[in-house]
């Protein structure tokens, strides 16, 4: 067993775990933020998606000694980690709800947290980069064709939408589905 | 239809201010305060406004919680945003709470309505008694009753408690679909939010004070048990505290962390006892389903005597291979046992089958165990299985504290219930014209139900009469079934039969139209010109709608345009899950290999509940059906299954997603099935296009492997 400090979603956490442990059971286990998802332990599906100081890596693949350190943000984290308010949501977390992205929702986090590293190396991706960016994240409900979908929203959201987004907790049009054809 | 009777619908929490509740069936205990909080009903309402309706069915991703509270919420009149949502545990009161066979929407069309219904004209009731005005002068709109002569309005809260006083109407008035204010409309999905931020608990989130986290090591072998095992390493991991049996085929590593008891697992040294399978392979399962095709079969469906028919005979083979679920979760279920009692939250399609199950394995009765439903990572059918429920509920009863049973994505792989291999022989007899006066149909394959000792009369599989067709008025048309066996466990992976029976048969008739020269489309649509309803046991198919879905399908492709060089189109259509489906499929061909660049599917399903939700379901369906017929395929060997993870079991990503365009036949019937019916006709019409593009034709899946 290992004493280990990390930063996690800005606060320092200490653990006393093996140091093989993946990242993804100290997130999960340990720290209780189960947002992150488990889906098959070989970095082949990206449902455990997390960023280590900003980069997206795969956290059951990731010893946790390797990130001792370093800075984690998981989806709990994400809004903070952009400057918002606690509770916020990310832009690319309303672009979802505004797509309906979302069927059983388990591969999501894992997708909004490639996806918002994408968003952060490059603001306006094309189809290309976005399937470039999105190919190693999984998704059994077949939800890719709305993923596309709202990564270009949240990209071509100005600056008065993030604003309205940030006050009010939702994406506008509360009633009406943005991802009508 | 017949009325609910009074005896099955009953107000309940009729005591002063406790507000109104309706149900479907006389509650444990009704009259006693704590009716007003349990979950056996659909609709409460308390005096502070809150309006809640119980979902009883379970969320895995197809919008449940969602969809059914929409159909209550239009009848009741309600603001929709004012609507709360409760998941129902395994009850009594709800009748079969099974999530499966695209039946939700279906089967709780009308309770649903009714109950929304007899709540809304009750509340009317009630304002109409307070203002002492005529019902008539008083109407339900957006969670309010309002008196129009009197600007007078008050809110459902403020009338609970008087209509709870009120008797039930048997019969309440439903609302014309022309009038529908939130059925039909595009919604927001309610549980979207908590899964975009991480707040959203599956069954792996759940976490109650003392639980332990378990992992098990499962005999490789199908049919093979524990002979011996040595677990002096795994309790040297920090953490481990428990090794022991489970069952018969199966050793439990009980540890305080999920990765502690993964380390247990990997040091635990168990031996095997193969037992009679540990020679079978996959080409002993090919081999005896050919043979078993020579024996006598059951009839399904027969019209006229193909027998006799004469003319061109073309007659062809397919085969299909077994497939696993795979959803993102994997199993998993939380247990605690307390001696008189077992809590179970249990990320499940079957919540009443894992009471039965678990109180069986335990020794309980089925109503000391309380079943919890979670969210589900997908289920796809895989979940309609007790098998994890089962695990946990031993684990816990044998460590005597909470604990999480886990499964890692090999287990889920190696340990599934596969979606039956099968065999498929075609013979059609040409008119001069080319079309068939006859068609039979031999369907070889092992029963799911017949595996787990449910019944199946005259040796049809019960899941087939609604799966199999027919879709065509053939004069003389047969449709059989042989049934097999197999020691490979089963399970109902979504579109069950359907999907073989569709690659076959829809594969089968576009060889027909190569044969007579005719166009695949032309040629379907000439089978299916004459209106006629098509009954196979209890199911009935109606050719007009099969032809509308068709149409349009077609209509909405461009199918009489040209495409561009180098791209090639093939269609298909079917019924199942009482929907109609149609669908063309646009392909260019790389490296030998298809890509799909788009797909039109077209489903009639009666009344669309949500159409963003169906969008999401045929989508969905169409990228599951495409991962399942381009590679999709489960290895025997030496007894086990080879597969073990998403590298040599691949789903579908982004890169190869294809555009999908979905489009419903605009239809005031009831709503029918949506979450499977979009799968079976995508192999099928791939298959087509790649013959249109290369003239070979595929009658093996997967496609990349044949």
């Amino acid at each position: 067993m290992a004493h280990l400090t990390l930063r996690v979603n800005g606060s320092e956490k200490k653990v006393d775990v093996f140091p093989e442990t993946p990242l993804l059971w100290v997130l999960r286990d340990t720290l209780e933020l189960t947002g992150t998802k488990f889906g098959c332990g070989a970095g082949l599906c990206g449902a455990c998606t997390v960023h280590v100081d900003g980069n997206p890596i795969r956290s059951c693949s990731t010893p946790v000694s390797q990130v001792a350190g370093k800075s984690v943000t998981t989806i709990e984290g994400l809004s903070a980690s952009e400057g918002l308010p606690a509770g916020a949501l990310h832009i690319l977390q309303a672009a979802w709800i505004a797509e309906e992205v979302p069927q059983c929702g388990y591969c999501q986090t894992g997708q909004i947290m490639s996806a918002a590293a994408l968003l952060n190396k490059n603001p306006h991706p094309t189809d290309e980069q976005i399937t470039q960016a999105m190919n190693g994240n999984l998704c059994r409900c077949g939800t890719y064709e709305r993923i596309r979908k709202a990564i270009h929203w949240a990209a071509d959201a100005g600056s008065n939408a993030r604003r309205e987004i940030a006050e009010s907790g939702h994406p506008p049009d509360e009633r009406q589905n943005g991802g009508a054809r | 239809m017949s009325p609910l009777s009074r005896r099955e619908f009953v107000a309940i929490g009729t005591a002063a201010g406790a507000g109104l509740v309706i149900g479907f069936y006389l509650p444990h205990g009704a009259g006693s305060k704590a009716d007003f909080f349990s979950p056996n009903a659909y609709l409460r309402i308390t005096p502070g406004n809150k309006v809640t309706i119980v979902v009883a069915r379970s969320e895995m991703g197809q919008g449940v919680r969602t969809a059914l509270p929409m159909i209550l919420a239009e009848e009741l009149e309600a603001d929709w945003k004012q609507i709360e949502i409760e998941q129902a545990g395994a009850s009594t009161l709800f009748g079969d709470q099974t999530t499966g066979g695209s039946a939700s929407i279906h089967t709780c069309w009308d309770p649903m309505r009714k109950a929304g219904a007899a709540a809304r004209e009750m509340l009317i009731s009630a304002a109409a008694l307070t203002w002492s005005v005529p019902r008539s002068a008083c109407t339900a709109e957006n969670g309010r009753i309002k008196h129009a002569n009197s600007s007078r309005s008050a809110s459902y809260g403020e009338l609970a408690g008087k209509a709870a006083t009120l008797p039930i109407p048997t019969d309440p008035p439903l609302k014309q679909s022309k009038d529908y204010k939130i059925v039909g409309q595009r919604l927001r999905r309610l549980d979207s939010p908590a899964k975009v931020k991480g707040e959203a608990v599956f069954g792996i989130d759940v976490r109650i004070p003392g639980m332990k986290l378990a992992v098990l090591s499962r005999c490789p072998t199908i049919g093979g048990k524990v002979s011996a095992f040595d677990d002096k390493e795994s309790k040297k991991i920090p953490g481990v505290s428990y090794v022991g049996k489970v069952g018969e085929s199966a050793v439990a590593v009980v540890a305080d962390s999920v990765w502690a008891a993964m380390e247990g697992r990997r040091v635990l040294n168990v031996t095997w006892d193969d037992g009679p399978n540990k020679n079978l392979n996959t080409a002993a399962v090919t081999a005896s389903l050919r043979q078993a095709a020579s024996r006598k079969a059951a009839s399904m469906y027969l019209a006229g005597d193909p027998a006799k028919a004469s003319g061109r005979r073309i007659s062809a083979e397919y085969e299909l291979p077994f497939m696993a679920h795979a959803p993102m979760e994997p199993g998993n279920c939380t247990a605690h046992y307390q001696g008189s009692k077992c809590e179970l939250w249990a990320p499940t399609q079957v919540p009443q089958d894992c009471r039965d199950a678990v109180a069986q394995a335990v020794g309980l009765d089925p109503d000391q165990v309380k079943v919890n439903v979670t969210l589900m990572g997908g289920g796809f059918g895989r979940r309609l299985e007790h098998d994890y429920a089962v695990e946990a509920a031993l684990v816990s009863k044998a460590i005597n504290a909470p604990v999480k049973v886990l499964w890692t994505r090999e287990d889920d792989m190696r340990f599934s219930t596969y979606r039956p291999a099968s065999f498929h022989q075609l013979s059609a007899t040409l008119d001069g014209s080319g079309f068939p006066i006859a068609l039979t149909h031999r369907i070889v394959a092992p029963s799911i139900s017949g595996q787990k000792g449910y019944p199946t009369p005259g040796n049809v599989d019960p899941d087939m009469p609604d799966q199999v067709g027919p879709v065509y008025g053939i004069p003389n048309h047969s449709i059989e079934y042989v049934m097999t066996e197999t020691p490979v466990p089963l399970g109902w992976m979504r579109s069950v039969y359907a999907l073989q029976a569709a690659f076959a048969l829809e594969s089968f008739i576009d060889e027909l139209a190569v044969a007579a020269a005719k166009d695949p489309l032309q040629y379907r649509l000439h089978l299916l010109a004459k209106d006629q309803d098509l009954q196979i046991f209890a199911t009935t198919w109606h050719t007009a709608r099969m032809r509308g879905a068709l149409q349009l399908a077609a209509e909405k492709a461009g199918y009489d345009k040209p495409l561009p060089a180098g791209r090639y189109r093939g269609v298909a259509c079917f019924s199942c899950f009482s929907s109609y489906m149609a669908e063309v499929v646009e392909i260019s061909m790389e490296n030998d290999q298809p890509r799909v660049h788009r797909v039109v599917a077209v489903v009639d399903c009666g009344q669309v509940v949500n159409p963003s939700i169906l969008e999401q379901q045929i989508q969905g369906g169409i990228v599951y059906a495409l991962a399942n017929a381009l590679r999709a395929k489960i290895t025997i060997k030496n007894g086990g299954v080879v597969e073990s993870n998403f590298d040599d079991y691949a789903p579908l990503r982004m890169e190869e997603t294809p555009a999908v365009e979905v489009y419903a036949v605009p239809s005031a019937e009831a709503p029918t099935g949506i979450g499977e019916p979009s799968v079976p006709p995508l192999a099928p019409a791939l298959c087509n296009a790649i013959y249109a593009a290369t003239k070979k034709r595929i009658r093996s899946l997967p496609i990349l492997s044949s």
